[in-house]
């Protein structure tokens, strides 16, 4: 139907966008890992998170890579002061509480936006946003290469940071036996705060990497989470490597969906993996956790 | 009519004398001499999604009422000045009502405006309920002139007229030019304006020898646009016609450039991009090249020349709307003025029998049909340039050749 050249050329799409699909479900996946709540606010903060990128391009002519550093301490304070002063304390220890605790600073979050920033589609166009890389005839992106690389990178980083440091075997104690982690002395709140706020850094990153090629309004978010939930389940609820390999594998499919259904129901492929994940394998590719 | 001079100029004298009277306690009552200004309400989307092309058309229609202030008012009504009530319909049909609503209970003659088919189509119903002239600036749907409502009027061309035209351009620009053209993708948005168009066309343009290879059908909001192009480059179609709103266009463009997708021509119908000031002067690589049937200013009547660079002056972008909006508050004007009244029941009838030619689209006399469609009104083939858009088709009205094709 297709010469090979052009699927492949849609693959290697799909992974590039896959990678930075991957990167926003990494946030999710940590925070449930560690705190056993879905954070339904994922969303709105990578809204706040674009238009900070916006905001940093067009008021102080930041360029979106190198705000990557800035931003990834200011959301990562953010995250932190959301999670111990304000869910936290508001959801008095139980997990139901909690989700809608993140349900109504979603709606909060995205009308604020709304009420800053109207509806309006802001775009932001810098020097890579048009180059491309040709390689063996494919043309690359590089706006979306780098995307790919920096997403890899943040992964690995948060892999090591989890395996290797003491503050990522407290994550991992306080994940897997919470009351045992309070009894050795580890500070269980601190603990969640600090995973709140990876998971809002991670945001902030795949914000920078996104806004060359993208545009941002109060309501973008959306159509990332609900892909980002998707790859959650995907890769196993949980798994930092799981979430990398769905994020791949999602944007994969949905690229191949698009270039042979349309783009109208490219949508359909993500959405089918899904349910039969959800049928056949509950645990997820990665998950060790049933 | 002498009767009438004469019961104006009794009326204001003891207007006049009235106001001497009432100075004498209170100077600032002066202005009571004046006849009663005549209000108009400006209806236009100046905030959310669509907020780029209200501030077009609210452009236009501050500079007509400015223009015509300054030139004694209405003379009819003894030089009544008109005094604008603007009113922003937010980007939503329900909005636009709610400001019809208001308007009508500040006491406006008419109202202008509405830009959106959704917006134009609830406000102008609304206005009909209080019997309220209502000029629909840009809205094409054809459902706005298909409801039997006396009160509204389109001064500029609706879908149908826009559709039958783009493809005539089309075809006599391609046959001009020695048909190249042969084989066409078509790329549209999902919704009812890009399928109704896409159908279309299906059906018209094989009557002529196109052969149509492929209708993409792309969301709105698109994600991403690689992979519309990545079928557009194995298909090779002499010719893309794009239908589908601002960001998906731009997206097209940017990733058929940045993917070295060139066809011989992009010839987009009704679009929101090709034929906009901002996306040229933002993406003008991208840009270069693509033709656009849509609305557009006639660029041989020099008032649009005057016009454009005072609305630049006054830090104000210019756009098809400002000039769109600037001969509907002029129609509505002359109306007014051959009436001799501001009364909704006489503007009517006015505005039904105009033949208003001193506007600045390329229309000629405006010539209402029974349903409130100016008969004379037709889009115009456009090109972007060298970074300018040019009318190209027709000749009548073109101040460029077109470049057909593009590449090869």
């Amino acid at each position: 139907m297709y010469p090979i050249s052009i699927v492949a050329e849609a693959m290697l799409n799909g992974l590039l966008t896959g990678a930075v699909y991957a990167l926003i479900a990494l946030g999710l996946t940590l925070v449930y890992g560690v705190l056993h709540i879905i954070n339904f606010a994922h969303g709105a903060f990578l809204t706040v998170a674009m238009f900070a990128v916006w905001a940093a391009y067009v008021f102080l002519g930041l360029d979106p890579y190198l705000a990557i550093v800035p931003l990834t301490i200011l959301f990562f304070a953010f995250g932190y002061v959301v999670q111990r002063f304000v869910i936290g304390p508001a959801s008095h220890g139980d997990d139901g509480n909690i989700l809608l605790v993140t349900l109504g600073l979603s709606i909060i979050i995205e009308n604020v936006l709304l009420a800053l920033f109207q509806s309006d589609t802001r775009s932001i166009s810098t020097d890579v946003s048009f180059q491309v890389l040709e390689i063996g005839g494919l043309l690359i992106s590089k706006a979306r290469l780098y995307g790919f690389l920096g997403a890899v990178v943040v992964t690995a980083l948060l892999w090591l940071l989890l395996v290797r440091t003491d503050t990522g075997k407290a994550i991992r104690a306080v994940a897997k036996e919470k009351l045992g982690a309070q009894l050795i002395g580890i500070d269980v709140k601190h603990v969640f705060a600090v995973t709140f706020g990876l998971g809002t850094a991670t945001l902030a990153i795949a914000a920078c990497l996104l806004m060359p090629t993208f545009y941002v309004n109060p309501r973008v978010g959306g159509a990332f989470v609900l892909v980002a939930f998707t790859i959650v389940v995907l890769g196993g609820m949980g798994s930092i490597t799981g979430a990398l390999a769905g994020g791949l594998v999602i944007g994969v499919v949905e690229s191949l969906c698009s270039l042979y259904l349309g783009d109208s129901l490219g949508q359909i492929g993500i959405f089918i993996i899904f349910i039969l994940v959800l049928l056949l394998r509950p645990t997820g590719l990665f998950g060790a956790r049933a | 009519m002498t009767v009438f001079r004469n019961s104006i100029s009794r009326r204001t004298a003891l207007k006049g004398g009235a106001a001497v009277v009432a100075s004498l306690s209170a100077p600032s009552v002066l202005r009571a001499a004046e006849p009663a200004p005549v209000k108009i309400g400006i209806l236009q989307p100046v905030t959310g999604a669509l907020a780029q092309d209200g501030e077009y058309g609210r452009a236009g229609a501050e500079m007509a009422i400015k223009d015509i202030n300054d030139a004694g008012g209405i003379k009819a009504l003894d030089g009544a000045k008109i005094e604008m009530v603007f009113g922003d319909a937010r980007s939503n049909p329900e909005a636009g009502v709610q400001e019809v609503e208001r308007m009508q209970s500040e006491g406006v003659a008419a109202i202008v405006g509405g830009f959106a088919s959704p917006i134009c189509l609830a406000s102008s119903q609304a206005a009909a309920r209080y019997d309220l002239p209502y000029i629909v600036d840009v809205g094409v749907s054809d459902q706005i002139i298909s409801r039997g409502l006396t009160n509204t009027f389109r001064f500029a061309p609706g879908f149908s007229i826009c559709t039958k035209i783009a493809i005539d351009n089309l075809v006599r620009i391609n046959e001009a030019a020695g048909k190249p053209a042969k084989t066409i993708a078509l790329v549209h948005e999902d919704g009812l304006f890009g399928s109704g168009l896409a159908k279309l066309m299906q059906e018209e343009l094989p009557q002529y020898g196109f052969e149509i290879m492929e209708s993409i059908s792309v969301p709105t909001p698109s994600r991403d646009l690689s992979n519309v192009t990545l079928r557009l480059r194995s298909l090779n179609p002499d010719l893309v016609i794009p239908s589908t709103y601002y960001g998906e266009t731009v997206l097209l463009a940017r990733t058929m450039q940045q993917q070295r997708v060139k066809p011989k021509a992009v010839y987009a119908v009704l679009n929101g991009a090709a034929s906009n000031r901002r996306f040229v002067s933002s993406f003008p690589e991208a840009a270069e090249g693509i033709m656009d049937c849509n609305h557009w200013h006639d660029p041989s009547n020099p008032g649009n020349d005057a016009l454009m660079k005072r609305v630049e002056e006054a830090g104000k972008q210019w756009n098809y709307n400002t000039p769109l909006n600037y001969s509907c508050v002029g129609l509505l004007v002359d109306a007014i003025e051959r009436a001799g009244s501001a009364k909704r029941e006489d503007i009517i009838p006015s505005i039904a029998s105009s033949t208003y030619a001193e506007h600045l689209m390329p229309y000629g006399p405006t010539k209402f049909a029974e349903n409130g469609q100016n008969m004379g009104a037709s889009p115009v083939s456009t090109q972007v340039q060298d970074g300018t858009i040019m009318v190209v088709y027709p000749e009548k009205f073109a101040n460029a050749e077109p470049h057909f094709p593009v590449n090869g």
